[in-house]
């Protein structure tokens, strides 16, 4: 029943100026753009809120709890809403009106978006990595005259970082995905590029297949990047990958 | 195995002879109705006055009007009841539910263009829509050329977007644009002062204005960008049951019933606000209606 047609892919859409393939593309473009721009944001903004949620008490500790618990209890895709359509009017008239107005304001509502998202959530990767230190460790660091700074900088978030990065490596997988809650403020990224070929030729399912694959590429890709980091930064002794 | 061909060939060819003789042999869908004595119709949940849901979610409409006549003739030519399952179905979902029988026909409205056609059927024509734009009426716009460096608003895979393109190409003019995923967010960017236009078929944006809080804020541009048939969207090789859509559609235009339903729909107030769209017929509708077709454009 199904009117399988793979060559679509390579014709031409209706403007000629790329093939439906060539719009996939140009869609994965602005996947990466938000994608790996806000995972940069989310990391270290995730970093500064993880380390504050290990203080023992404090206001600091009290707001990154705030911060952690507001960002991840919300839908991603009503935090895009309110990033994109409620934010501006927060600004003073004139300056609401000109991001308003501004065609590019919902990349960077995206990004800021799933900036923030996923930061809360590398926050709780970092607070657990940290915490998950013996004790012994801060204790040593303290009998050789560390102060607090000196303690994180040199001792909890060396080791805590590397025992997260396994975790991390799903962040970034996740928050590469969730670009694709972007579409629904029209960022034209793969998902909605995906869509727009679908709805042009009704070839749902060449269309879908394809976006797929290409999701997968560059995952896998991301994750292969992300065991060279591992590696990399591998200490005997602290690594919690099993010895082969 | 020609042998066998052969003889498969000339049991169906005898078959398909003995099944005209008798009363014809039913085939694809009209057969499944038949045997499960129920039609499934998809239908829209925001595209007034075509198919849209009323406050208590029942879906209502121009197009399911006249699906409903199409249930009636299927009806009295299958002599027996059939029952009615309605299916709701989006942009994404149409065509696998069409592909596993999940819905028969889409009573919504779908431009019947030859690259769909690849892949399902239209119906013979039985709306036309011209695709135009709709402005602020402060804002001191009047023909398309007017939206230069302006951002205009988009449904994402409407074919407004490429006809928008080559039109500016033509011209020699550019807007930037804004693809959203429906039109009731096209209409939101644009109300909400993000976009200064939003181009799509006239019919739908005069239904967004005619619904919004502030109708005389805005106006539709009379420059139309080209002209589009709307089918109702059915699977692919399944003459049956095309020929028993198209028949009620030609019923219907030659009793009148069509106008009266069109009246309606289009020139009197209908739901949810009572909102009379004033939307009378336009000729290339009537042109459509007097030569039933169901050619579709590039």
């Amino acid at each position: 029943m199904y009117n399988w047609n793979w060559p679509v892919l390579w014709s031409l859409t209706s403007d000629g100026a790329t093939s439906y393939l060539g719009t996939l593309f140009l869609g994965l473009k602005w996947t990466l753009v938000v994608g790996l721009t806000a995972w940069v944001f989310a990391l270290v903004l995730g970093a500064v809120v993880g380390v504050a949620r290990t203080f023992q008490g404090g206001w600091l500790a009290r707001a990154a709890d705030a911060y952690v618990e507001v960002l991840r209890s919300i839908p991603l895709i009503v935090q895009m809403f309110l990033w994109f359509y409620v934010a501006p009017d927060l600004l003073p008239g004139a300056m609401a009106a000109a991001v308003k107005a501004w065609d590019k304001y919902n990349v960077l509502a995206a990004i800021i978006c799933l900036a923030l998202f996923t930061s809360a959530r590398v926050a709780e990767q970092v607070r657990a990595g940290i915490q998950s230190i013996p004790s012994g460790q801060s204790f040593a660091a303290r009998a050789l005259g560390m102060e607090t700074a000196q303690l994180y900088r040199h001792v909890l978030l060396p080791v805590g970082l590397r025992k997260i990065l396994p975790a991390l490596t799903n962040e970034f997988l996740n928050i590469i995905k969730n670009t694709s809650v972007a579409f629904t403020i029209a960022v034209v990224e793969l998902m909605a590029a995906t869509r727009s070929m679908q709805e042009t030729t009704f070839q749902i399912f060449e269309a879908f297949t394809a976006a797929t694959l290409i999701y997968l590429a560059v995952n896998l890709l991301v994750v292969r990047l992300m065991n060279g980091i591992e590696r990399k930064l591998e200490v005997p002794g602290l690594s919690i990958r099993q010895a082969s | 195995m020609n042998k066998l061909r052969q003889l498969f060939l000339g049991a169906s060819v005898a078959l398909i002879a003995t099944g005209t003789a008798q009363a014809q042999a039913l085939t694809g869908t009209l057969a499944r109705i038949k045997e499960t004595g129920e039609i499934r119709v998809g239908h829209r949940d925001v595209s007034v006055p075509f198919s849209y849901l009323t406050d208590d979610g029942k879906p209502i409409g121009f197009f399911m009007d006249i699906c409903s006549r199409v249930v009636d003739t299927i009806k009295a030519d299958l002599k027996q009841d059939v029952k009615v399952a309605l299916r709701p179905v989006t942009l994404s979902t149409q065509i696998p539910l069409l592909q596993n029988q999940g819905v028969d026909i889409v009573c919504g409205p779908a431009t019947n263009t030859v690259e769909r056609q690849k892949q399902v059927a239209f119906s013979n024509t039985l709306y036309v829509s011209s695709i135009r734009a709709v402005v602020r009426r402060d804002s001191g716009i009047n023909k398309f050329a007017d939206l230069n460096d302006k951002t205009v608003s988009l449904t994402a895979a409407s074919t407004s977007i490429n006809l928008l393109t080559k039109f500016e190409q033509e011209k020699k003019f550019e807007t930037k644009k804004l693809t959203n995923p429906d039109h009731a967010q096209s209409f939101l960017m644009f109300s909400t002062g993000r976009a200064q236009a939003f181009v799509m078929d006239d019919i739908l944006l005069a239904s967004m204005v005619a619904n919004s809080a502030k109708p005389a804020d805005f106006k539709l541009l009379d420059e139309a960008l080209r002209v589009e048939p709307y089918g109702l969207v059915m699977r692919k090789d399944d003459p049956q049951f095309k020929a028993a859509v198209d028949k009620t559609l030609a019923n219907l235009v030659r009793t009148g019933e069509y106008q009266k339903l069109y009246a309606k729909w289009f020139e009197s107030a209908i739901p949810p606000k009572n909102v009379n769209l004033n939307f009378p017929m336009t000729q290339a509708l009537k042109s459509a209606l007097a030569n039933p077709n169901d050619k579709g454009i590039e």
